[in-house]
């Protein structure tokens, strides 16, 4: 055969009508229940079922009253729906000498993280800008200095920075606890926003330079306006972080400024009296109710924020 | 003729590494000046000292007689147009012609009028209420051409600002921009790669190396008589024939010997006395060959067709001479086939010389 191919197109050629009609056409069907799918979503689904089971059982639970639980059918549903162990969590539970119930410390806990997430992200953002655009003498030794902040264990910083605040004045204030917070957000907050600002095409800046911006225009009018999705990052970390800080809330604070964890810790561990577990359940997901709603309302700009400041480093 | 951009024995280092090494350059008034050369050579950074978004290492430089090495970028008189366009993307076209101005607190009426104008002068007036994320490409290098406008410069930067556009959104543009110049007569410093743009746009072209001008004239000049090898093959497309050989006396006449071949050079206007055994490489451009057709004090040698790259308006040849391959461009109709021996003549008045080893033109 001195040429395979094009004998093969002759051939083909001559059948073209019924091969046309008879052979494959259009999209490829899709088969629904292949093996492959079937390891998926069975995959999948245990995941979910897995994450899901212990939040069921604390629902669950919450809304029965003591006599059902002590029944120990954890997995059943409440026989009588009661939302009393919510209240009396929120309103009425009490830790050492207190009986008003977590609502003390769910004010303390909003009480320390705005303030606390508006400060840090407002100065690693500003830090942030000023290392990825400004290059100053140390800008690269002022940055390693930060990340290497960051893998400083926190219990070695513990005992100065009690020192400290005391020498200060603010020991034991939601101040300090603010201070605190604002400080050890900065590494990675900063790292954050340098490496989005990098990110951002570099002509930009420069345009707004030979336009005449000056160091708080480019960042208020230029960078910021393009920075949302960076913003909510920082914020969604901030927050969920400082408001699951039980170590600091603990250490640097007093009592009455104890935050939601602290005080949630206090009332699930109180030693007298009988195990409560409606309202200790109840109690749990109140406190955690807040990182969950934010993740929840945010998630979408979470996963594209983190996208893009991961781009570059 | 005064000068309106003036770089004097300017240097600029990154640490350990010299990017720009006493660079010496005048540009008059008005003039159009290309800077051209191969990504790396300096010619963007050379724009970004010029503009001050660089700090330079030593030098001056001087805008419409003034030192201006030491101002901010926004007080030396100058705009700048990159390739990226650098549009601010949440800014309207309108907001992102006004920005500079309203930075320098000009009055609004001053700065609907300026903007008027340039949007009439670019002819992107029905764009004014858009963001930049609903204009093409050549619409935003419009409004970024605008944006230099509007702040009523005396000098234009040009960042490569055609290289992100397809090709024939790039010719339009380039024949716009010249357009512009014409009518602005601003002076203007355009950065390049694209030998096309600047031999179209330029009244001088510098071209860049290494941080170094190799050679900076007017595009005819840089094209027929390039000052080293380096721009020799560096502009043209295809580029130029280079054959190395040695030089050699006969009779009182210079001649190249390259490998066997003689090519008399009687009628080439040498800068310096010849030495025999001196070691030189010829440069012949493609268009300067002729096939077939002779020519009175044309040389001549034979060669045989390898293949043939019709390209429309010409015909690029490819064949083999002293053990090399050359191309010869002629008219498009013109069709050899494979292996047809054909007679090239040489004219050595349009032809280049280099000695070999400083690579100048001899």
């Amino acid at each position: 055969m001195a040429n395979p191919g094009s004998l093969a197109v002759t051939v083909a050629g001559a059948d073209a009508m019924s091969d046309s009609l008879a052979g494959p056409r259009g999209r490829r069907p899709q088969r629904s229940l292949s093996g492959r799918n079937i390891m998926i979503y069975g995959t999948l689904a245990i995941a979910a079922l897995y994450y899901l089971l212990p939040l069921y059982v604390m629902v669950v639970t919450s809304l029965k009253g003591m006599p059902e639980i002590r029944l120990g059918n954890i997995f059943a549903p409440p026989v009588e729906i009661t939302f009393e162990p919510w209240a009396k969590a929120w309103a009425s539970a009490c830790t050492g000498l207190n009986c008003d119930g977590l609502s003390r410390g769910f004010w303390n806990s909003v009480r320390i993280t705005i303030p606390s997430t508006v400060i840090s992200i407002a100065i690693a953002s500003i830090n942030g800008y000023a290392l990825a655009n400004w290059r100053f003498k140390g800008s690269e030794i002022f940055f390693t200095i930060l990340i290497v902040g960051a893998f400083i264990p926190y219990q070695v910083m513990i005992y100065p920075i009690v020192i400290v605040l005391r020498e200060m004045g603010i020991y034991g204030t939601l101040t300090g606890l603010i201070i605190v917070h604002t400080i050890f957000g900065m590494p990675i907050l900063t790292l954050l926003f340098r490496n989005y600002f990098v990110s951002l095409p570099e002509e930009l800046f420069k345009a707004a330079r030979i336009d005449g911006a000056g160091f708080w225009t480019i960042y208020l009018k230029i960078m910021l306006p393009m920075s949302l999705p960076i913003f909510v990052v920082a914020m969604i970390l901030q927050i969920t972080g400082i408001w699951n800080d039980f170590l600091f809330g603990v250490v640097f604070t007093r009592p009455e400024y104890y935050p939601m964890t602290v005080q949630l810790n206090n009332i699930v561990n109180s030693v007298q009296g009988v195990k409560e577990y409606n309202v200790n359940m109840a109690a749990t997901i109140l406190t955690g109710s807040v990182p969950l709603f934010v993740y929840f309302v945010s998630g979408r700009l979470f996963v594209r924020g983190i996208a893009a400041g991961a781009v570059k480093g | 003729m005064s000068s309106s951009v003036s770089i004097r024995d300017l240097s600029l280092n990154f640490g350990a590494v010299s990017v720009l090494q006493h660079l010496d350059l005048e540009i008059a008034d008005g003039e159009f000046l290309v800077l051209l050369g191969a990504s790396g050579c300096g010619k963007s950074t050379l724009l970004n000292c010029i503009a001050g978004l660089l700090d330079i290492s030593d030098g001056q430089i001087f805008i419409k007689g003034k030192n201006v090495t030491w101002e901010e970028p926004k007080d030396r008189g100058i705009g700048m147009v990159f390739q990226s366009y650098a549009l601010y993307p949440q800014m309207t076209v309108e907001k992102n012609l006004s920005f500079g101005l309203q930075v320098a607190k000009v009055p609004q009426a001053e700065i609907d009028k300026r903007v008027a104008r340039a949007a009439e002068i670019l002819q992107i007036q029905p764009l004014l209420k858009r963001k930049p994320a609903e204009l093409s490409g050549g619409q935003r290098q419009r409004v970024a051409i605008g944006r230099a406008l509007v702040r009523d410069v005396d000098v234009f930067l040009f960042d490569e600002p055609l290289s992100n556009l397809d090709a024939k959104l790039r010719s339009e543009l380039r024949v716009e921009i010249k357009r512009l110049h014409q009518s602005l007569k601003n002076t203007m410093i355009y950065v390049t790669h694209d030998q096309i743009e600047a031999l179209t746009l330029a009244d001088r072209i510098a071209v860049m190396k290494g941080g170094v001008i190799q050679q900076l004239a007017d595009p005819m000049t840089i094209y027929g008589t390039p000052e080293n090898l380096f721009v020799a093959g560096f502009i043209g497309s295809p580029s130029m024939n280079f054959f190395r050989g040695a030089i050699r006396q006969e009779n009182g006449r210079s001649i190249v010997d390259v490998g066997g071949l003689a090519f008399d050079l009687s009628r080439y206007p040498a800068r310096a006395l010849l030495k025999a055994g001196q070691k030189v490489v010829l440069g012949v451009r493609p268009e300067h060959i002729r096939v077939d057709e002779p020519v009175e004090g044309f040389i001549t040698h034979q060669a045989a067709v390898d293949i043939e790259e019709p390209m429309g308006a010409d015909n690029l040849l490819w064949l083999n001479l002293a053990g090399q391959p050359i191309s010869v461009r002629i008219a498009g109709q013109r069709r050899y086939a494979p292996k047809t021996p054909v007679t090239l003549g040489f004219d050595m008045a349009t032809a280049s010389l280099f000695d070999a080893e400083t690579e100048n033109r001899l």
